[in-house]
């Protein structure tokens, strides 16, 4: 008993670092790679308000930068403080990518110093601007490699274990899981998406606030634009992500489906709540597409959870998880599709009060997406913590104090949280863009 | 070389260099901190933020790196540090975080802020004090083990004479190292007035940083004499290493060659590290874990080595590039 409750805090520990970290790491992929959009657009035009947008971005990318490195660094300790059993199985077998991202990493954080401390240091601007695609590169590939380590979690494989011992490793294989190519896909491009209207809400809010400047309209326009593309590349890896669940994992999609029995021509369950008998209430059924988003025919045998033995399923409240998800990428994709269609036919419409309004939760809604998304993804493998090899709470600490340790974290990423935001608004607060526009000239 | 002895020894080696590029961020903390409260802030502030701003991630890369390492080396590391550290483990990343939101924090917006300042100081000391626990139970004693459970002996630590000199020698030895380095870059800056203050505090603190060596040393004789015996061997390495120290102090009480100076200093470190770190050798982990027993299988074994080589091409250029903007620009040092 006492042990299992270890494993419990180490759970809620490892959720709360990990839920605080990728609001900070997502934005860390993909700001860069808009940075590097209005810097180049800011170039290529002689567009000196695009190059004011790259340099404010940067100045708040900055701030979550630190403390997305303080807490990736707290995640990566953290793993082998409160996984030692598993760090000791999966290192023998995982390092690799492990490994390949702390490179990564570097990479991305020699060049990040250099680009912030060197604006107007370099004659050819295009230097400068040089600078930020080794920052690009190591940011995705660091995102790569680590949802890497997270696939394997998944789709363990490139190992045989008999009797607790580990032999015949290929390290190679076991990286190119099953898992590996939907998870990267779809944990990149939604970083980008995220980031697109993360920065979106902040240009739909001045304009909202009723600047009409140039600038915020020209902010509004690309990442609005870069939205679009990225949440449409998000949902069609978000389809193939289903496809590669109905083939690999089946028990995390059944429960996340609500689809007990297996069945060909199997519906789509939307929304809807579960009886305490297990039957599905007041739930919008799309005949067959559950069997059409596994198999692409409509008579696709879909595995239903029943095949499974109970203390192997995963908690089907994840059901709620996967369909929030799934509903905010799809309002996201259309007000994205909305606004290009509304600066092309109805321009005035583009700036109207409403549409605006819903731009400016559009980077939060995109956040709490990946949020969901990813402990959909968690909870979803549960009870494993290496699916079909090591239960979440054998690798697990024994050590006692770990609910101490939880409550010592909330409060430092509280402190950390709020800081951010004060920083944030006040950084950006006290210098206006249109004050800062003045101070060039423009 | 054996593929595990190539994997420690690289491991060591970025350890190192973590100790002294850390060391002069923690210091430096200190010495901003210490300066503000005695009101001679914009003597030393300006530039040790010059420097620290564009580097400190990397700083934090290379501490990443090692625990990252180790475990990909050293599977078994994950189990007996992981259980055994859980406390102490913790309590760094605690630090780690308030210092590394302080460059952010503190750069932008709440400057002046004195909350701020002294948190970032007080964690360049306690940063060191944690992170050498590490070093502490290597040396075995503190921690016991049975068949799956690991346990650590917090109060044996608290109260060991030798974990507490082990402490002291890392928290002087940082004030130390950074003092010496800054010393060197204010010189380059052309800032004399900086210059003249930190000189002193490096040459303040060089005598303790060789009297705890000592007091280590000492205690370790009786602490682990297996371990006391096998540096004994290398005495050579710890005399060379105390004749560094000696040129440092002796260039840097002239006050000329400063980066000669600083390099004997590294060098110094560098002596005594490595001849603790072999003399340390074959154990992971007293007398628990050892190289061989630790060592991941051979497959994984080579393929970190071949990612370890082809990173370190893409790195070594990198790195090189930032010393040539930020240490070795003349123009950039002088805030011009």
């Amino acid at each position: 008993m006492f042990e299992n409750n270890m494993a419990m805090y180490s759970r809620y520990l490892t959720e709360l670092t990990l839920a605080f970290h990728i609001i900070f790491a997502t934005i860390g992929v993909g700001v860069p790679l808009m940075i590097a959009l209005a810097h180049w657009i800011g170039l290529r035009k002689k567009d000196p308000h695009f190059l004011l947008l790259a340099r404010r971005w940067s100045r708040g990318f900055v701030i979550t930068v630190a403390v997305g490195v303080v807490t990736g660094t707290a995640i990566g300790l953290q793993l082998s403080l409160l996984w030692p059993n598993f760090m000791e199985l999966a290192g023998q077998v995982i390092a690799l990518p492990l490994f390949m991202e702390t490179f990564a990493f570097f990479f991305e954080a020699i060049f990040l110093g250099i680009y912030l401390y060197t604006w107007n240091r370099f004659k050819n601007p295009y230097y400068h601007f040089g600078l930020l695609i080794p920052v690009i590169i190591g940011s995705s590939m660091s995102a790569v490699f680590i949802t890497i380590v997270n696939a394997f979690m998944n789709a363990p494989q490139g190992f045989e274990l008999k009797n607790g011992v580990i032999t015949n490793i290929q390290p190679l294989v076991a990286m190119f899981n099953p898992a590996t190519p939907t998870k990267v896909a779809h944990v990149l491009s939604s970083a980008y998406m995220t980031s697109a209207f993360v920065l979106a809400s902040i240009a739909a809010f001045h304009l909202l606030k009723g600047s009409k400047h140039v600038y915020h309209k020209k902010a509004f326009h690309l990442t609005m634009i870069a939205a679009l593309i990225f949440s449409v590349t998000t949902a069609l890896v978000g389809d193939l992500s289903g496809k590669y669940l109905g083939k690999y994992q089946p028990e995390k999609l059944a429960a996340a489906e609500w689809h007990f029995e297996t069945d060909d021509k199997a519906p789509l369950v939307l929304f809807g709540v579960l009886n305490e008998e297990q039957e599905v209430k007041n739930a919008l059924k799309i005949p067959y597409a559950l069997s059409i988003l596994v198999g692409a025919k409509p008579s696709a045998e879909v595995i239903g959870l029943n095949e499974y033995p109970e203390d192997e399923r995963p908690p089907l409240y994840v059901h709620y998880l996967f369909d929030l998800m799934v509903t905010i990428g799809i309002f996201l994709a259309g007000l994205a599709f909305l606004y290009a269609a509304l600066i092309q036919w109805k321009q005035k419409f583009a700036y109207n009060k409403w549409f605006l309004r819903l731009s400016v939760i559009s980077g939060g809604l995109a956040l709490i997406a990946i949020e969901i998304g990813w402990i959909f993804a968690e909870v979803g493998r549960q009870p494993w913590i290496l699916r079909g090899y090591m239960k979440t709470i054998e690798g697990a600490t024994t050590s006692a104090h770990v609910d101490i340790l939880l409550a010592a974290f909330g409060f430092l990423y509280a402190a950390l949280g709020a800081g951010s935001i004060i920083i944030l608004r006040k950084m950006f607060k006290t210098n206006t863009a249109e004050a800062e526009l003045k101070e060039l000239g423009l | 070389m054996s593929l595990e002895l190539l994997g420690i020894t690289v491991l060591w080696i970025f350890l190192f260099g973590y100790v002294i590029v850390a060391s002069i961020d923690f210091g430096a903390g200190f010495f901003s901190m210490y300066s503000d409260i005695s009101g001679r802030k914009d003597m030393i502030h300006t530039i040790i933020q010059r420097y620290l701003s564009p580097v400190w991630e990397i700083t934090n890369v290379f501490l990443v790196f090692f625990f990252v390492g180790i475990v990909g080396f050293f599977p078994k590391t994950a189990f007996y540090y992981g259980t055994a550290l859980l406390i102490p483990g913790s309590i760094s990343i605690i630090l780690l975080a308030i210092r590394g939101s302080y460059y952010a924090f503190g750069t932008y917006g709440m400057k002046n802020n004195r909350i701020l300042t002294f948190l970032y100081g007080m964690t360049g000391v306690f940063i060191p004090a944690s992170l050498s626990t590490v070093l502490i139970i290597s040396e075995g004693g503190f921690i016991s083990v049975k068949g799956k459970h690991v346990k650590l002996h917090l109060l044996e630590l608290l109260t060991s004479p030798f974990a507490w000199s082990v402490v002291l020698l890392a928290i002087v030895s940082v004030l130390f190292i950074s003092a010496s380095f800054l010393t060197w870059y204010s010189s380059k800056a052309n800032d004399y007035k900086a210059g003249a203050l930190l000189r002193k505090y490096t040459l303040a603190w060089s005598l303790p940083s060789v009297l705890s060596a000592l007091v280590v040393v000492l205690s370790m004789k009786t602490h682990n004499p297996e371990h006391f015996e096998n540096m004994i061997q290398y005495s050579w390495m710890l005399i060379l290493s105390i004749l560094f120290f000696f040129i440092a102090v002796f260039f840097f009480y002239r006050k000329k060659h400063y980066g000669a100076a600083f390099l004997s200093v590294v060098l110094q470190y560098a002596l005594a590290f490595f001849a603790y770190g072999t003399s340390h050798y074959p154990y992971l982990l007293y007398p628990y874990l050892t190289v061989q027993a630790g060592f991941t299988n051979e497959t994984m074994a080579k393929s970190l080595v071949i990612v370890f080589i082809l990173g370190l091409l893409l790195l070594v250029p990198s790195f090189l590039l930032v010393l040539k903007l930020f240490v070795f620009d003349k123009n950039y040092i002088q805030g011009k």
